[in-house]
């Protein structure tokens, strides 16, 4: 673990891989420390935003060592929610992601129904999850000419990563399929799905 | 509601801002929020209400409104010449406006942004208990535009002050913002540091809430390229490998997958919304909150 100065008002906490970081992220929300104004998560660290009218960085730096020992005990296997996503295989690069991986189009929803994908970090936009799996069958570049507008719900793959769009946006990953569920409803409570920690199975619709 | 703001113009861009919606990066949201903090926060107190209820960000000026009842106002951030029925009207100091009475805000000779109170506040409805348009993230209420009515709210927590604030208007000249350097410096030459604090930045014409694009001198990479995805403060300057620096502002992403070189000291980013398009920038290096902490651990 390594603390990285982030300004006056943040740091940024270094660790060995995901499951650390959402342990730690998830320990952070259990028990709250003074001061902490937002917390990112993200593949191998996670960024503490903090008040420096309410707590110095030392300190801050000394209680998440304190803290780090007894989140690791949550790991990857602790209990996180968990959802499910009904999904229409019929992306306009569904044919193209089964030529790069070698699965075929059918290959590639068996591999993508057949995973555990777990909610990384989000970014991009409120609600957008960046969701790893348990292997890498499915790793594609992103496509080399971004779309100007992909539409809400489409399902998509990216590096490591799947991810479904929350609203219509410009885009670049490649997309496989389309849902129906909301990722993102800023009226419900809370308005993201998909948020760190959560685990993911994708189904193919009926 | 107990009255509303008609918008008559709303100049190049005018937004509702508040302290934004802190909290809620990792489900990817913003914080989003005044662009300088300090100057709606000292609209809203000159007026009487609490710091964070909902007030105008004008952006270069150009906005014309008018109110349906009396109420007090204040102008702060950006010294844009203000009227009202064509008089002039001062800045950081509480005053009146009355039914009808059209207050418009000419183009500031220095700074970007200036900020608007109302008493009461701009009461548009809340998204994650904030009243802030995130250009970003595509949250909280669109621009304004001609013909839009804004209530005003009952938000006042005290009675307003008489006096005029103490405070200077951001001024024109080559603006100095304090960096921490970091985090992740050691992904650059140390010749490129040094350029970082040595030599002159000027903000693009590209710039906007999201963050300012800078002009300035090539800094060499060092290292390995890779960097996994990491969280983003408003502040930070980040460099893509190629294309111009950004620092971001209030509506920056919360995540991104270039490394930041230095982050600008909290309370600077407010000096930092107010650069305006080919103004200079220096960057001068202080010492961080956990400096002779690095590699711990």
């Amino acid at each position: 673990m390594r603390f990285l100065p982030c300004g006056d008002a943040a740091l940024l906490v270094e660790l060995d891989d995901l499951d650390a970081v959402l342990g730690l992220h998830a320990g952070l929300q259990d028990r709250s420390l003074p001061g902490i104004v937002d917390l990112v998560p993200a593949t191998r660290t996670l960024l503490v935003r903090f008040d420096p009218s309410l707590v110095s960085g030392r300190t801050l730096v000394r209680e998440l060592g304190v803290l780090v020992g007894t989140a690791t005990a949550r790991t990857a296997t602790s209990a996180s929610e968990s959802v499910e996503i009904a999904v229409t295989y019929d992306g306009q690069d569904l044919a193209e992601v089964g030529a790069l991986t070698g699965l075929g189009p059918r290959g590639v929803v068996a591999a993508h129904t057949a995973q555990r994908w777990r909610v990384a970090f989000a970014g991009f936009a409120p609600g957008f999850a960046y969701l790893v799996g348990e292997d890498d069958r499915l790793q594609v570049p992103r496509r080399a000419q971004p779309r100007s507008t992909v539409p809400a719900g489409a399902v998509g793959l990216a590096d490591t990563f799947s991810g479904v769009y929350p609203r219509s946006s410009p885009g670049g990953w490649q997309l496989i399929g389309r849902t129906r569920a909301a990722v993102w409803d800023a009226d419900r409570d809370p308005p993201a799905l998909l948020r760190p920690g959560t685990w993911v199975r994708f189904v193919e619709a009926g | 509601m107990i009255g509303s703001i008609e918008v008559l113009a709303p100049g190049p861009l005018t937004t509702v801002q508040d302290l934004g919606r802190p909290g809620h990066a990792d489900w990817g949201v913003s914080p989003s929020g005044a662009a300088d903090r300090g100057a709606a926060r000292l609209a809203n107190r000159l007026v009487g209400n609490p710091e964070d209820a909902g007030c105008l960000e004008i952006t270069l000026g150009g906005l014309r409104l008018r109110v349906d009842r009396a109420v007090e106002v204040a102008i702060t951030g950006a010294a844009a010449p203000a009227t009202l029925d064509g008089q002039p009207v001062g800045h950081d100091a509480p005053f009146r406006i009355g039914p009808g009475q059209v207050l418009a805000f000419g183009t500031p000779s220095s700074g970007l942004r200036t900020y608007l109170a109302v008493r009461g506040g701009v009461d548009v409805p809340t998204v994650l208990g904030s009243r802030a348009t995130d250009v970003l993230g595509g949250l909280g209420p669109a621009a304004l535009r001609g013909g839009d009515r804004l209530p005003i709210g009952n938000l006042v927590d005290h009675q307003p002050p008489v006096e005029q604030a103490p405070v200077r208007p951001p001024t024109g000249g080559t603006a100095e913002l304090r960096v921490v350097i970091g985090p992740r410096d050691d992904r650059f030459t140390i010749p490129a540091l040094d350029r970082l604090l040595h030599e002159p930045w000027a903000a693009r014409s590209d710039s906007n809430r999201v963050g300012v694009r800078l002009d300035g001198p090539a800094l060499q990479r060092a290292g390995p390229d890779e960097l996994p995805t990491e969280g983003l403060v408003r502040g930070a300057i980040q460099v893509p490998p190629s294309g111009p620096p950004t620092l971001f502002l209030a509506d920056h992403p919360v995540t991104g997958g270039y490394p930041v070189i230095a982050v600008v000291l909290d309370a600077d980013a407010d000096h930092a919304a107010q650069v305006r398009p080919g103004q200079q920038v220096r960057f001068r290096s202080v010492a961080g909150p956990v400096a002779g902490d690095r590699g711990a651990g």
